[in-house]
């Protein structure tokens, strides 16, 4: 289990060994095809900052060579608000006197039609609060079964899950399971995450291989920028993180993303620290250096004119015309969003735009053709 | 008896596997033997009756990468 | 240099030696002390019952080295079981080098029979050090049979010709939780060095020092080029490409400075 792996790597020292890496460390990091988790280090270090040209043209060709000219679209759907967590920077946040949504059956497919009318999205991203009473393993079944004649790729960004119930989820066609640990600092983790199932540190680093060991496809990490002021530490830890999952679940293919909050966003809680464009460009560009083949995320939180710039520099896989809220494409327009979306146009739009950088905006790009388990 | 001895066949008084290995002067380190494909650990030999036309099979360290 | 552990145990050399093709016993013995290595390959044969030839263990156990029996000239993983239980009852360990060749010509490593005899043998207690191709996949597959090291090869045994795997070597280390040691294909100190520097475990060679015009003088050589590439790989290797072409505008980035 990866917490073991995390026990052995010091905050404070990873923390001080970015912060000393020297222009040299950065121009070795540069000169190699392959890099390991130390070159990673001096690549999102400060030293590395007058070399972001070079990075990003690295950057781009790895890219190109893996991917070719194309962004993978996909869209969430958020089918409940409702959580028992008291994440302190999170709109879904317990003590929040929202109005909570538990989408119906019903509903959930008026999104589902819905979304098909704004573009032919085959990648759906379900999305849920942490509350397994009312919206746990049998509600996310029964949404994966009612999505499958309307999607072709389906997974889930929800609470962690035991092995067997990724497995059983696997068996209602869920294909990936995006899950972000928002810090890997374990001292500060409850600072954010005080109460409820997500103060569980290790119950939800540790889901990560529990994905794994359940054989689930394509597995999604993730550092909420703005927790740790050491962001560069934090994200180096994702480095380790990813290096680890693949050597043990090396039949699973991963993707990262940088989700960044903004001050002001949800009002109350003010993010420790603001990652600029350009830092986050840097981390995205050291990133596609470190691994030529994992996904690179970008959600409609980056703006437009920062998304269409960075697609076509290491980003493969973006969602578009995003609602935050549960039943947001149809059913309940209007409702609390859990965070604030940058990028307000239309699927339509992003694809044109994408277009006009190059890119081909891909809809479908998985199927579970042989998968014979999938039709169980 | 008679026994067959790594292709060759042999007359020996021995009546064991043990006596067997001592009759034909092989060093009691460093070989193992098997008996009609399936290896007799050393310290079943003295126990290991030789029957007529038993297939005996020894080996050796040799060179090799 | 890092020490090397393998099944729990530790191995300050990073070169394994073959015993194979040396002109003598004796000549053998000398490389194997000037290369240093701990750890010390043999085949087994039948013993020729009039031949009262010089004792090869004689010149192999010494303090410090481990003896790795093979399975050479098994064909499948039935053959390949019966060997290791006969190395294990001949020399006292269960360290085993599994190697499957049914092809008489190349002695390709066959793969199927590779991995169903390591999960045999490991099931039986042996520590199983596999060669084989230099498949990532099946290096996976072979390591979770549990196999304690994988053993590729650089290029088609006893043809000295280096490194010809090398990007599917450098997936296998990538990927593995087990030490990687390039087997076969090793002709010469370089590609032993280049082996090291990409982060290799340990080196198998024989023929190259076994047939040099001095054995050795080669094994010392082999010893030497092996700790290089290793504290090289340790150290970290500075440029190697020409990815630093600087340009004097920035037309990739420029929208950050919007």
């Amino acid at each position: 289990m990866f917490s073991e792996e995390l026990e052995k790597i010091s905050w404070d020292e990873t923390t001080e060994r970015i912060n000393a890496k020297t222009d040299a460390d950065v121009r070795r990091a540069l000169a190699k095809e392959h890099c390991d988790v130390e070159d990673f280090m001096a690549l999102v270090s400060p030293a590395a900052a007058p070399y972001l040209e070079i990075m990003a043209r690295l950057s781009r060709k790895y890219t190109e060579e893996r991917f070719g000219k194309t962004i993978s679209m996909f869209i969430p759907l958020y089918l409940t608000n409702s959580c028992t967590n008291s994440c302190v920077y999170c709109g879904f946040h317990i003590s929040n006197p929202m109005r909570r949504t538990i989408l119906t059956e019903e509903e959930i497919v008026n999104e589902y039609k819905a979304i098909k009318k704004l573009a032919p999205f085959e990648n759906l991203l379900m999305v849920t609060g942490e509350n397994p009473a009312k919206a746990g393993v049998p509600y996310l079944a029964r949404a994966l079964d009612l999505a499958k004649p309307y999607f072709s790729n389906l997974k889930i960004e929800v609470m962690p899950l035991k092995a067997e119930e990724y497995a059983e989820l696997k068996g209602h066609g869920m294909n990936g399971v995006i899950c972000f640990q928002e810090t890997y600092n374990k001292a500060h983790y409850n600072i954010y995450h005080p109460r409820g199932m997500k103060s569980k540190f290790e119950w939800r680093l540790n889901g990560f291989d529990r994905m794994g060991q359940a054989g689930v496809h394509s597995i999604g990490m993730g550092v909420l920028i703005g927790l740790e002021k050491e962001w560069r530490t934090d994200v180096t830890m994702m480095a380790y993180h990813l290096r680890y999952l693949q050597k043990h679940y090396w039949r699973t293919k991963y993707s990262v993303n940088f989700p960044r909050m903004r001050p002001s966003e949800n009002g109350g809680f003010q993010p420790n620290v603001v990652m600029s464009d350009r830092e986050l460009a840097q981390v995205t560009f050291a990133m596609r250096i470190f691994d030529h083949d994992v996904d690179i995320s970008y959600s409609t939180r980056e703006s437009a004119a920062f998304r269409d710039h960075m697609a076509t520099l290491g980003v493969t896989t973006m969602s578009a015309e995003s609602k935050t809220e549960p039943g947001g494409y149809f059913t309940y327009p209007q409702a609390l969003e859990q965070f604030h979306v940058s990028d307000e146009r239309t699927a339509a739009e992003v694809e044109a735009a994408l277009r006009r950088v190059g890119r081909e905006p891909v809809w479908k790009d998985w199927d579970a053709s042989f998968d014979l388990k999938s039709y169980a | 008896m008679k026994v067959w001895v790594n292709n060759k066949e042999v007359e020996t008084a021995a009546v064991s596997l043990a006596s067997l290995v001592e009759d034909l002067s092989l060093p009691a380190q460093g070989i193992a033997v098997a008996v009609e494909n399936r290896m007799v650990p050393r310290t079943q030999w003295a126990d290991y009756a030789l029957s007529e036309g038993m297939r005996v099979v020894v080996v050796k360290a040799a060179c090799g990468g | 240099m890092e020490k090397l552990v393998i099944a729990g145990r530790e191995f300050s050399s990073r070169l394994f030696l073959g015993t194979g093709k040396f002109d003598s016993n004796a000549l053998m013995a000398k490389a194997i002390e000037a290369s240093g290595t701990e750890m010390v390959t043999v085949a087994m044969k039948r013993v020729e019952l009039e031949d009262k030839e010089d004792d090869l263990l004689t010149h192999v156990v010494r303090p410090g080295i481990q003896l790795l029996p093979n399975t050479s000239g098994v064909r499948n993983a039935e053959e390949a079981v019966f060997a290791a239980q006969m190395a294990r009852e001949a020399f006292g360990t269960n360290w085993l080098k599994l190697e499957i060749h049914p092809d008489p010509r190349y002695l390709l490593p066959d793969s199927t029979e590779t991995l169903k005899a390591t999960e045999e043998l490991v099931k039986l207690g042996f520590v199983v050090l596999p060669y084989c191709q230099a498949d990532p996949t099946l290096c996976k597959h072979l390591e979770e049979a549990g196999a304690a090291t994988v053993m590729p090869l650089g290029a088609p045994i006893g043809t000295n010709k280096g490194l010809q795997t090398r990007d599917f070597l450098r997936i296998i280390i990538e990927q593995a939780n087990v030490p990687v040691v390039v087997d076969a294909g090793i002709g010469a100190p370089s590609h032993a060095a280049e082996a090291m520097e990409m982060g290799a475990s340990a080196c198998l060679v024989n023929t190259a020092i076994a047939v040099a015009g001095d054995p050795v003088a080669m094994a010392a050589a082999f010893k030497q080029a092996v700790e290089a590439g290793r504290t090289a790989y340790e150290a970290g290797l500075g440029l190697q490409a020409e990815n630093m072409v600087a340009e004097a505008s920035s037309p990739l980035t420029a929208f950050l400075n919007e």
